[in-house]
């Protein structure tokens, strides 16, 4: 059996004291690939966020582990530099920081090595240039005046730059036509090996065609109402959550 | 345990507080009398017409009122500021001859430094005077002229009779009659129609004396399709008075010229910047200002740029960084006075730990300018809750077909933004910094290479002092 990665255990969670997420529980091992569904409001992006540690969510039970390590007694950017990554759903735009310098520094602060520029560079480019992005692009300021579309592609530059353990896509492919799921799913395809893993939230399961998909699970109002395999996503795509939702009442 | 907080650090002051002793060879009494101006006036052995100049600007200056409006400065005494300070130097083009404590100042400084690597020609001006002037033999033999003013009202005194204090005349507001009373050093530069200046010619100015006005006075010509960048910087020592820098520049940019201004203020906190700058272009003229306020106590600093013929153009480039006890009132003004003319003003201020920091700005069209373009650009970023910023723009367009754009921005460092920088692995001090260099880039970029290191330190970030 693989190694697990990530162990949620009754996580309950939420934001400005209400609670969003109920006792969740959730196991991923490396190489991975988790799918979450689930109607909008069901917790999807405070479980992203509660993740990746965002100041503004309060966890009020349960623990969430790393390779066995208390995660939530980490800061945000300890748990990048453990192999978290978070491609957020609303990218920041942040300007005067280049798209190229951020993730430079990342790179040094994740692999704690010094970044040689031009090999860098080099990467950069071939990376850029499967995900279709003019070079140009890396010496922009960060999102700014970038398309929907571009600035998902430029979560999917980073997440291949920084090679995390395990990618947490927060509605990467939402907002894109249907080139851009295409190469966003082949980035994340590309991105996911045996030893990395991905946990995906989507409404678009175009983005997973390119994937094996481990595991797939519903969350409703807070809670994985039902968890199985890839099987799972054609029942949701056929019946929607409401036979799901009304079993829960 | 305490609890570790980060800030933004201040400017590392300590390379400017480095006070020489009172070495001045003279000092005039302190206020400004009619005696007072007699003694500089004799003292620099001036022709008659600048003696009355400066007696005329004197009853101009006893008969204004101080302005209305921005920072207070009642605790400004000119009873007790002393108007002169001659150093005990005789201007110099040899920097060997410099004596050893004024040297050491600009050494310090990295004046000379400076001059060897990327400098057509430098004047240092300490207190009152300027004592040291280098200018490259090429640009002599080009025609170009680089002097300190005293040398220019000698040798070249029909240019300066024609031209001086005539873009700011004295009865402009009452620091300019104050300047017209009491200037002295600055400088001189004087370029023929054609001829581009390749490297920077830099002023540096630095005021030693406790409790003294410095009054220098900078005059500029460009003869039609010459070019020059030029660098100014200041800096002071701090004391426990109040001391005046009230200088003036006046730039003349004729048809077809190109002048960079570039200048970054670094006074100590207990002098009063109460400056005057203004260009006058002429058709097809570009006026480039690149502005970088750090310094003094108060600051009162609106560059003026008077479009005067058609095509001729201004950008402005500024950044201002107002900290504890300071209170930097900056901005820029642009008149379009024919056709066609253009104007970009892009500027950058930030605020913190109860620092002040305003921008103001004056765009005028008059009726003889249509189809003027003007956009301005001004952001302010405020690091904590006590401090202040606040955007006071003024536009009055008269000119037919004008096309004036508009953005101010007053914000803080978003929590979103430090989210996600932190959640690529950096640390949330870093991250902060990240976003305040990023936020005057865009400036930093326009500015001569060391400066925009010395910004960037500026800056840096560090993880420092406890809480609790």
């Amino acid at each position: 059996m693989a190694e697990e990665l990530l162990q949620i255990e009754g996580l309950c969670a939420g934001v400005e004291g209400r609670e969003i997420l109920h006792s969740l529980s959730l196991d991923v091992r490396r190489g991975e690939v988790h799918v979450i569904l689930g109607p909008n409001g069901s917790g999807k992006s405070t479980l992203m966020n509660v993740l990746m540690g965002h100041p503004k969510y309060q966890v009020s039970g349960g623990s969430i582990r790393w390779q066995g390590e208390d995660l939530l007694a980490l800061p945000t950017y300890e748990r990048a530099r453990r192999g978290l990554f978070l491609s957020f759903q609303t990218p920041e735009e942040i300007p005067g920081i280049r798209l190229e310098d951020l993730i430079r520094t990342a790179r040094q602060a994740v692999t704690g090595e010094k970044v040689k520029i031009l090999p860098f560079r080099k990467e950069l480019e071939a990376v850029m240039e499967g995900l279709a992005m003019a070079p140009e692009y890396a010496q922009r300021y960060l999102n700014v005046g970038f398309s929907g579309g571009e600035k998902k592609r430029a979560e999917i530059l980073q997440l291949l730059m920084l090679r995390p353990r395990l990618a947490l896509l927060d509605e990467t492919d939402s907002g894109l036509d249907v080139d851009a799921v295409q190469i966003v799913s082949e980035g994340v395809a590309k991105f996911h090996t045996a030893e990395d893993a991905c946990l995906i939230i989507t409404h678009n399961t175009r983005i997973l065609e390119k994937l094996r998909v481990d595991r797939v699970h519903v969350l409703l109002e807070g809670r994985i109402a039902e968890t199985g395999g890839a099987e799972l996503i054609e029942k949701i795509n056929a019946q929607g959550f409401a036979p799901l939702l009304a079993a829960g009442e | 345990m305490a609890e570790k907080k980060t800030y933004v650090a201040d400017i590392e002051r300590a390379l400017y507080d480095i006070r020489d002793g009172d070495n001045a060879a003279y000092k005039s009494e302190s206020g400004l009398t009619e005696a007072v101006i007699r003694d500089i006036s004799g003292r620099k052995q001036e022709p008659d017409w600048m003696l009355n100049f400066r007696l005329q600007s004197l009853a101009i200056y006893n008969s204004l009122q101080l302005p209305a409006w921005g920072p207070d400065i009642s605790s400004l005494d000119m009873d007790r500021i002393v108007t002169y300070v001659q150093p005990d130097a005789r201007l110099t083009g040899k920097w060997s001859e410099v004596p050893e404590d004024i040297k050491g100042t600009f050494d310090r400084l990295g004046i000379p430094e400076a001059e060897q690597k990327s400098l057509g020609g430098v004047g240092a001006q300490y207190d009152s005077e300027v004592v040291y002037h280098s200018i490259q033999e090429e640009l002599v033999q080009q025609g170009v002229v680089y002097t300190d003013m005293e040398t220019a009202l000698r040798e070249h005194e029909a240019v300066v009779r024609e031209y001086f204090m005539s873009l700011v005349p004295p009865k402009d507001h009452k620091f300019a009659a104050l300047h017209g009373a009491v200037w002295s050093g600055g400088s001189f530069v004087h370029v023929p129609a054609g001829v581009q200046v390749e490297i920077p010619l830099q002023s540096y100015f630095r005021l030693n004396a406790a409790g003294a006005g410095q009054f220098e006075h900078t005059l500029i010509i460009l003869e039609p399709g010459a070019s020059l960048h030029f660098i100014e910087g200041c800096s002071a020592p701090k004391y426990n008075v109040t001391n005046l820098h009230a200088g003036c520049v006046e730039l003349f940019v004729k048809e077809g010229a190109r002048l960079r201004y570039s200048t970054i203020e670094n006074w100590s906190r207990n002098m009063m910047n109460l400056n005057t700058k203004r260009a006058l272009v002429e058709k097809d003229g570009l006026i480039e200002w690149v502005s970088g306020s750090f310094g003094s106590q108060v600051s009162c600093l609106y560059p003026c740029s008077v479009l005067h013929g058609e095509n001729a153009r201004c950008e402005f480039t500024g950044v201002t960084f107002a900290s504890r006890g300071q209170n930097l009132d900056t901005g820029a003004t642009v008149i379009h006075a024919a056709p066609h003319t253009s104007a970009n003003i892009n500027t950058r201020t930030i605020s913190k730990a109860g620092g002040a920091a305003t921008y103001r700005s004056a765009v005028k069209v008059t009726k003889q300018a249509p189809y003027a373009k003007c956009s301005v650009n001004c952001e302010s970023l405020m690091l904590d809750d006590e401090s202040r910023s606040d955007t006071l723009p003024v536009m009055d367009v008269e000119g037919a077909e004008a096309d004036i754009g508009h953005e101010a921005k007053i914000g803080r460092i978003s929590d979103e933004a430090i989210f996600y920088l932190t959640s690529r692995g950096i640390e949330e001090n870093e991250a902060r910094a990240m976003i305040v260099r990023g936020f005057v880039e865009p400036i930093a970029k326009e500015l001569p290479l060391e400066y925009a290191v010395e910004m960037n330190n500026l800056v840096s970030l560090e993880l420092e002092g406890t809480m609790g």
